[in-house]
């Protein structure tokens, strides 16, 4: 890195580093921003980009190095220090307020004591002026995920930041949502703007962005121009190794397979008045198939899920039926029985148990299916067993550990994750059902979930995945269905769906189907 | 007549001491920060607030003293829950505790002593006017701070900036912090204010419900509070309407048990919780509202990642 101020540089980073007990989250990190460039930060989950940006924006502070704004050293102790040098940041995990509407949120991060009612109608005029399109007056609570990054973005303008930070925005969009978000962006670079784009999408960093620093295991390896180079060379900067393409090889006659998993008109009232109610969702999944639930985040997924892994039971048995019998009113455990397996989004609560170790969660989830196997005489637990499918599991997943056999708690998303899949996979369950079967997880990691389920598929149950990762989607299922607004659209098979199709399904595009019944394709 | 305005005037001063905690407890759960010690806090005021009128001879001192000593005590629950991250409910109920001992011991030479009262309001002319005259005018000072209290605790949450940052605070705490909102320091000042709140209520008691020194006087004044704020799903409004349901249903009660009705006194003493409980949950039916009023971050640790 050159140290020297040429003036050009909004943003200079040199030797930032971040230290959690014995993890190095940050290493020394070197970092450029010119003024009126859109520069991409990569790498893996767990690289430490979060951790840069939080220090930049002043939430989390650094243990050693230094950061110059405009070529002057500066300590950014506090977010209103970062607001106040005109660093505005727009959150990953966004930092909104449900209860309050989005006037509110807005006004919140504003600290110009102007009244409500004016902030709502700038709010208004500057979302418009962007295409992003915003009533001020809406509750939090009752919009999309994609409305509230809008808000995100729109409380960050309004302070004029000089430099803005975006951490993933386009993994909750829809491609069109996503498509509006790059013209945005490219319009403020032409007003002399600089963006930090956060990403894992190399498509879409190749196409808007200047400039590249890719960060792995928290240092810096390497700074390119992202248009120069193609996806897998900076998969490879950011892995450090080639990844494996996931291989799906055609799922043949399927057509005459018996669906092992089939959902008849399923409905849900709203649970709270903040989540989605379900409206007669129709699907099967085929022995040997995989299928596909595309949809952008909280358009009923979750709802969907806890009907189908019977978190929540429904008051239709024939609703959810699990190989040819009915399912709908009975337990998780009665379901796993019947030879489905599940696994949640959450890992952490639901997938697992945080504090209890690995071998622990195994039990937890698979004493009744595995009884014999597990459980001893007058129900004394066979520890060595447990233990030993645990240590299997571990190793044919490649899940990375600090201890043998540590807290699920103590394992990094993505390894836990590979714990969770590999565990249900390690029974060959007839039917599976997977809710965001790699979010978090890095590339190599998620191949391999990938091609696990494919292979699960290929030899004989049905796998049902539900992801709002596309690209993931088009790599594993061999029809996609899309989840809008608490329905679902009938299954398009890989052959006939297209990014733009299966879009602007997410976006809402085909409002009913009520003709749509049982037949998948 | 008059018969009736005394039972109006009775249950203005049974509702007041309720209603003025349960209006601090409110902002303080508006926070996201739950204390269980509103009765320790109370019982704190009442002995401070008696003793402070004793020894001075001044029931204005009185006042005041008690509604410094439920901030000061309320300071104990603020350094032990945001400093130290301790955990609400248990630091809270031990403040109750606490509070129940200390306030017997400190007011061991009070007992039977007589106390000074707060004199009610009189206003030549206006008080004198029949009926309204002493409903308006003519009743005791906290009672007047009471109402103005609700309306500016109103005003202060729905209509101010730093009113909706705090509910901001309880609504998500890492939100708040993530935006550049100092969350500590919003919570100490809810906290103290609750604080303050809860010994002017035992103020009350001591100064004006029954000017003495009893042991326990509160009887569990400050539970009723702190279920009032629950059940008025955190609207000061609903606290206002609870307060004085429990209070009318009160005096009722016990007009009806000295009228020696048929029926089984603990009954009858059980009717102002049955009836608050059944009306405020009725006006609290709208799931959706409640939703927005509740404050979800409410009795969570708050601990920044530095």
């Amino acid at each position: 890195m050159s140290a020297d101020h040429d003036g050009a540089n909004l943003l200079e980073v040199r030797g930032l580093t971040k230290i959690f007990g014995t993890l190095t989250a940050c290493d020394h990190i070197d970092l450029n921003i010119a003024k009126g460039e859109i520069h991409a930060l990569l790498g893996e989950n767990g690289a430490g980009k979060s951790t840069l940006v939080k220090m930049l924006f002043g939430s989390l502070e650094a243990n050693s190095g230094e950061i110059f704004w405009n070529g002057e050293a500066v300590r950014i102790t506090s977010p209103g220090m970062a607001k106040k040098l005109g660093i505005g940041m727009v959150f990953q995990h966004f930092s909104l307020f449900e209860a309050l509407t989005a006037a509110e949120n807005i006004a919140l991060s504003l600290d110009d004591g102007s009244p409500i009612s004016s902030i709502a109608a700038k709010a208004r005029a500057l979302s418009f002026s962007y295409g992003l399109p915003l009533d001020p007056d809406s509750l939090v609570g009752d919009l999309s995920v994609g409305e509230r990054q809008r808000i995100e973005i729109i409380r960050c303008l309004l302070q004029t930041p000089q430099l803005i930070i975006l951490d993933e925005p386009t993994s909750v969009l829809t491609p069109q949502e996503a498509d509006k978000l790059f013209e945005t962006l490219e319009r403020l670079r032409s007003e002399g703007k600089s963006i930090l784009y956060i990403s894992h999408r190399l498509e879409e960093v190749k196409r808007i962005c200047d400039r590249a620093t890719v960060l792995r295991h928290g240092k810096v390896v390497g700074h390119c121009n992202p248009r120069e180079e193609t996806a897998s060379s900076l998969a490879r900067m950011m892995v450090g190794n080639e990844v494996k393409a996931v291989v799906r090889a055609p799922a043949d006659g399927i057509e005459t397979a018996q669906p092992l998993l089939e959902i008849r008109a399923l409905s849900r009232k709203p649970a709270t008045p903040f989540s989605i109610p379900l409206k007669n969702i129709n699907l099967n999944v085929r022995a040997g198939e995989v299928i596909g639930i595309a949809g952008v985040a909280g358009n009923g997924q979750g709802e969907f899920f806890e009907s189908v892994s019977g978190e929540v039971l429904q008051q239709d048995a024939a609703s959810v039926r699990i190989r040819g019998k009915d399912a709908g009113a009975l337990s998780i455990t009665v379901r796993r029985l019947m030879g489905a397996a599940f696994v949640p989004e959450e890992r952490l609560g639901h997938g697992a148990a945080p504090r209890m170790k690995l071998s622990e969660n195994l039990l937890l989830s698979r004493h009744a299916t595995d009884g014999k196997v597990f459980v001893g005489t007058g129900g004394a637990v066979k520890s060595g067993a447990v233990y030993a499918a645990a240590q299997r599991i571990i190793v044919a997943m490649d899940v990375r550990k600090s201890a043998p056999d540590p807290e699920a708690a103590a394992l990094s998303g993505g390894n836990l994750q590979k714990f969770i899949v590999g565990r249900e996979l390690d029974r060959s369950p007839a039917v599976m059902v997977v809710n965001q079967p790699t979010w978090g997880v890095d590339a190599g990691a998620a191949a391999h979930i990938r091609q696990a389920l494919i292979e699960l598929a290929r030899s004989g149950s049905a796998v049902l995945v539900i992801s709002q990762d596309l690209d993931e989607l088009f790599e594993i299922s061999d029809a996609i269905a899309v989840m809008h607004n608490g329905e679902l659209s009938k299954p398009l098979p890989i052959a006939e769906a297209t990014f733009e199709k299966i879009g602007l399904l997410m976006g809402g595009a085909e409002p009913g189907h009520a003709e749509h019944t049982l037949e998948t394709a | 007549m008059d018969i009736t305005v005394n039972i109006l005037l009775t249950i203005a001063t049974a509702a007041t001491p309720l209603l003025i905690a349960a209006i601090g407890e409110l902002v303080v759960e508006r926070s996201g920060v739950l204390n269980l010690g509103v009765e320790g806090m109370m019982i704190m005021g009442a002995v401070g607030g008696f003793g402070a009128g004793y020894l001075t001879g001044s029931p204005w001192i009185g006042l005041l003293a008690a509604i410094a000593m439920g901030a000061v005590f309320s300071l104990l629950f603020a350094v032990m829950t945001l400093s130290l991250a301790t955990n609400q409910v248990a630091t809270g109920l031990s403040l109750t505790l606490l509070g129940l001992g200390l306030s017997g011991m400190m007011g061991t030479s009070f007992v039977g002593q007589p106390g000074e009262r707060l004199p009610n309001l009189y206003i030549p002319v206006l008080t004198d006017i029949p009926v309204v005259g002493r409903l308006l005018f003519g009743q005791d000072p906290i009672f007047y701070i009471s109402i103005a209290l609700t309306a500016a605790v109103m005003w202060f949450l729905f209509k101010t900036r730093t009113g909706l940052t705090l509910r901001s605070i309880g609504d998500s705490h890492t939100s708040a912090h993530a935006l550049g909102i100092k969350v500590i320091r919003y919570r100490y000042l809810a906290v103290i204010f609750g604080g303050a709140c809860a010994g002017l209520a035992g103020g009350h008691l001591s100064l004006v419900y029954t000017p003495q020194w009893v042991e326990n006087m509160t009887a569990g004044r400050g539970w009723i509070a702190l279920a009032l704020v629950v059940f008025a799903s955190w609207r000061p409004w609903r606290v206002l309407a609870g307060a004085y349901i429990f209070g009318a249903v009160w005096i009722g009660q016990l007009h009806a048990q000295a009228f020696g009705i048929p029926v089984p006194s603990q009954l009858l003493s059980s009717l102002p919780y049955l009836a608050t409980v059944v009306v405020l949950v009725l006006i609290s039916r709208n799931k959706r509202l409640t939703m927005m009023n509740t404050p979800a971050s409410l009795g969570q640790p708050f601990v920044p990642d530095r």
